[in-house]
This record gives C-alpha cells, sequence and structure tokens, in this order.
C-alpha cells in the first residue's frame, strides 16, 4: 500500500536520513522505535511532505512519485489520502473540537455541511468526547485534544494514519485514554505508522517494528519477533535504556 | 461658562460629521491596505513581497503632516487636484495601513507553524489554511495592537486641518480666531478627543472580551 524507497534528507551538513527504506501493507500497524534524534519524526514529515526529501521514492497504492521532485497537485491529493497526528496535536485553536473534524471534510473535500457533521460527531464519539464537541482545544486536557486529534484524523477515512509520538507530551495517566482509542483503531484494521516510546503498544498492538538510528532502520521484524529477540545488540541496549524509565 | 456652552456643539458637530467618518473610513480602508501587505509577506509572494517592503519603508520613515503636504498641495503639480476629504481620506489610509501592515504581520508569524502543517495535513490548500485558520488566529492577537492604532489615528487627524479639512480643530481655530478664548477652546476640543478616545477604549475591552470567549477562554 505504502513503499519508500532509499528516502534521504538532510538539514545542512547533518544527514537525517539516510537512504531510508520500508514497506507498509493495508492492516498493518507498524511501530517505529528508536532513539530521540533518530530521525523518527523527520521521516514521517517526509512521508506527508511537510519536509521535501533530497531523494527517495513513495510509491502509494501503486502509484510512484519522486519525493524532491512531486507536484503540489500530487501532494495535494496524497495527503487527502492520508491523515497525521501531531506530538503536540496542533489543533486548530480558533475552532470547537467538532469544528476541527469537519474542516477538513467541509472545506479540504467539499463535502456537504450536513454529512460532514454528522460523520464528525460520529468519530468524536468513538474517541469518547461525544460531551466535549462545542469545546475550543485551551478548555481540553492534552488527552482530550489528542483524541479530537485523532477523530480529526479518522473523520476523513484516510488511507493511512501517521503517528508521530501521539503520547509524549501527556501526563501519564493521561497516556492511557489515548493509547486505547489507537489500539481499537488497530483492532477496526486501520493502516498505522507510529513512532512511538510505548513498548507495551508496539508489543502488543502493532504487528511490526522498526527500529531507527542515526537515520537508518537498524531493524526491521515482526513484532513478536523484535522482543522475543532483538537481533542487534543496539536495539537490546535501547529496550533496557527504555524500560528502566518507564513504569508498565 | 457661556463660551464652552456656546462653542460646545459648534466643534462637536464637526467632530461627528468629520472627524468620525474621516477616522472610519480611513480605517477601514487602512485595514485591506494591512491585511493584503501583511499576507503577501506572510506567504512571500514574489515580486510583491520587495514591493512592500520598499512601500512600508517609505511611509514609515517620512512625517504624515509631509505626506498630507505632498498629496494635497504637490500633486496639482501634476495635475492631480484632490478635493480635501478625499485627500485626507487617501493619506490616513495609505500611512495607517503601512503600520497596521506591521501589526498584522507579526502576528500572523506568531501564528504557529504546527497550525498551517495541521492544515494541509487535514487536507485544506495554502490558502484554505491562511484563511480559515492562520488569519483568523493573527487578527485575535492584532487586535489589541490595531485598536491602539486606531484610538492614535483619531487624533491624528487634526492634522487634516493643515489641508483644509473642516474637522473638528479647524472648527475650533476658527472660534478662537473670532472670540480669541484660545485656552478655553482648546481644552474644549482637547476634552472631545478624549471622549471618543474613551469611547473607542471601551470598545475595545468590548472587543477583547468577545474575541477571548471566541476561543472558549
Ligand atoms: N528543521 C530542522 N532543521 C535542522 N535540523 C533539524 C530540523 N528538524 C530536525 N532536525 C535534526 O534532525 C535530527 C533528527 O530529528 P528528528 O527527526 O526530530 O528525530 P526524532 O524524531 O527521531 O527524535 C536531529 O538531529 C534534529 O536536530
Ligand atoms: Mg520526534
Amino acid at each position: 500500500m505504502l513503499e519508500i524507497q532509499n528516502l534521504t534528507k538532510t538539514f545542512g551538513t547533518l544527514t537525517v536520513l539516510d537512504g531510508v527504506s520500508l514497506a507498509v501493507e493495508q492492516g498493518d500497524v507498524v511501530a517505529i522505535l528508536g532513539p530521540s534524534g533518530s530521525g523518527k519524526t523527520t521521516m514521517l514529515r517526509c512521508l506527508n511532505f511537510l519536509e521535501t526529501a533530497d531523494s527517495g521514492v513513495l510509491t502509494f497504492d501503486g502509484e510512484a512519485f519522486d519525493m524532491r521532485t512531486i507536484s503540489r497537485r500530487d501532494i495535494a491529493r496524497l495527503r487527502k489520502k492520508t491523515a497525521f497526528v501531531f506530538q503536540n496535536y496542533n489543533l486548530f485553536r480558533n475552532k470547537t473540537a467538532l469544528e476541527n473534524v469537519t474542516e477538513g471534510l467541509i472545506i479540504g473535500r467539499h463535502m456537504p455541511k450536513v454529512q460532514a457533521i454528522d460523520i464528525a460527531k460520529k468519530a468524536l464519539t468513538k474517541v469518547g468526547l461525544a460531551d466535549r464537541m462545542d469545546h475550543y482545544p485551551v478548555q481540553l486536557s492534552g488527552g482530550q485534544q489528542q483524541r479530537v486529534g485523532i477523530a480529526r484524523a479518522i473523520a476523513t477515512n484516510p488511507e493511512i494514519i501517521y503517528f508521530d509520538e501521539p503520547t509524549s507530551a501527556l501526563d501519564p495517566e493521561l497516556i492511557g485514554e489515548v493509547l486505547a482509542v489507537m489500539r481499537q483503531l488497530a483492532e477496526e484494521g486501520m493502516t498505522m505508522l507510529v513512532v512511538t516510546h510505548e513498548l507495551n503498544f508496539a508489543k502488543n498492538v502493532s504487528s511490526k517494528v522498526l527500529f531507527m538510528e542515526d537515520g537508518s532502520i537498524l531493524e526491521e521484524a515482526s513484532s513478536h519477533d523484535f522482543f522475543a529477540a532483538p537481533r542487534e545488540g543496539r536495539v537490546r541496549e535501547f529496550l533496557r535504556s527504555i524500560s528502566t524509565d518507564h513504569i508498565y | 461658562m457661556g463660551v464652552v456652552t456656546d462653542s460646545f456643539f459648534k466643534i462637536l458637530i464637526p467632530g461627528i460629521t468629520m472627524t468620525i467618518p474621516l477616522t472610519a473610513i480611513s480605517f477601514a480602508l487602512a485595514m485591506v491596505i494591512a491585511v493584503t501587505v501583511a499576507l503577501v509577506q506572510y506567504a512571500r509572494v514574489p515580486v510583491l513581497t520587495p514591493l512592500a517592503r520598499f512601500y512600508i519603508w517609505i511611509i514609515r520613515g517620512t512625517p504624515l503632516l509631509v505626506q498630507l503636504f505632498v498629496v494635497f498641495y504637490g500633486l496639482p503639480n501634476l495635475g492631480i487636484r484632490l478635493e480635501p476629504f478625499p485627500a485626507a481620506v487617501m493619506v490616513f489610509s495609505i500611512n495607517e495601513g503601512a503600520y497596521c501592515a506591521e501589526t498584522v504581520r507579526s502576528a500572523l508569524e506568531s501564528v504557529p507553524v504546527g497550525q498551517l502543517e495541521a492544515g494541509f495535513c487535514a487536507g485544506l490548500s495554502y490558502l484554505q489554511t491562511v484563511r480559515r485558520i492562520i488569519l483568523p488566529q493573527a487578527l485575535r492577537t492584532a487586535f489589541p495592537p490595531l485598536s491602539n492604532s486606531l484610538i492614535a489615528m483619531m487624533k491624528d487627524t487634526s492634522l487634516a486641518a493643515n489641508i483644509t479639512v473642516t474637522e473638528m480643530f479647524m472648527a475650533t481655530q476658527r472660534l478662537a480666531a473670532r472670540n480669541f478664548e484660545y485656552l478655553t477652546l482648546y481644552l474644549e476640543v482637547a476634552f472631545i478627543y478624549l471622549m471618543f478616545s474613551t469611547v473607542l477604549t471601551r470598545l475595545q475591552s468590548w472587543g477583547e472580551k468577545r474575541l477571548k470567549a471566541g476561543l472558549g477562554e
């Protein structure tokens, strides 16, 4: 469904992505692990063209695009088939929860208002925010804001959702409510690419794990194999370090 | 006391028929200019961006009074003759537009880039995101400084007396020339300006409250 070949990206003299390739099949939930600064965010941003890659080929539903020279029209078209959930939510601050969800439908996709509101209400109900639809982002907790972010993502019926550390900005007691929603999406067969530090999520929800370091994918395995027997010594070290500062 | 009662309405009426329309029309046009010029710079439109900077540089770098004289007394040398009121509207809106463009531009740039990116990822185009997400947030940020500019401009319309616009201050000068009650009359007109700006200040606080409520704050 989604395939990336040889994605590279530099900022000035710093090589952040050094020939990354990956493939995601429909229904896959791919967890991307890796130390901070390894290029995970940059990779997701390149996939949605928030950053322009230096080189790389993205194949989406069998259609191949040069990631450096892709046209604006193709970018707009691809973005309408995907959704992005940000680490710091990035809800539209001048819109209510409901409007945050309808915006991409009514304005981005020219959907009739009545239909958009109906879809948005269903999406917000699904993430457990039926009673917060008219609240502005400042009136919501971090966990609620992120769930609006997820509702905004699913309402457009995307083929894949990119998550960039969706729970990293949350207080520990709010992480669970967001992960629960993500788990439900995974169970329903949503294709997801999730950058996360939540090992439990990677272990129990994702089907596949990628481990990134220094702009490359160091290890790629099924979730079961990855945790049962990580091949790379560096990965074992990382897993040890991360599980000591997180309490599960 | 007689002087005050005799002259009060003679000053207030040109205030209502001239100062207020001059302020309102000029400021409305200034807002159109300001938002346009600010958006051009925010979006870094080629060619227009350097033009916008040039416009702001010229207008902010020269005195308002000189600009009034150039347009009203200077342009006739090129065969362009404007009536006092339209000349004043033109100068005030162009002048105020340059200052307010800077206010709006910095407000646009203060909106986190994540808002723009969230718009793109939701399937909105650049223009849609700017119009529906970025600009409304920027205008809220810009509202208090823009209100300040409006109040300052309302007082500056007294300069239009210099190009024969019979606004409040011109009317006062004429009265004073007849009865020599300079102190009384000039304090009186000052008081009326104060009343006007007090009303504007009230409107500003009311507007700020409304805007805050509109973000759920
Ligand atoms: N816009 C940018 N300009 C310059 N350097 C950047 C930029 N964005 C990210 N980087 C650098 O790229 C590297 C990878 O960052 P990032 O993709 O955010 O890593 P991760 O998400 O894995 O923590 C870091 O060294 C970071 O400082
Ligand atoms: Mg990151």
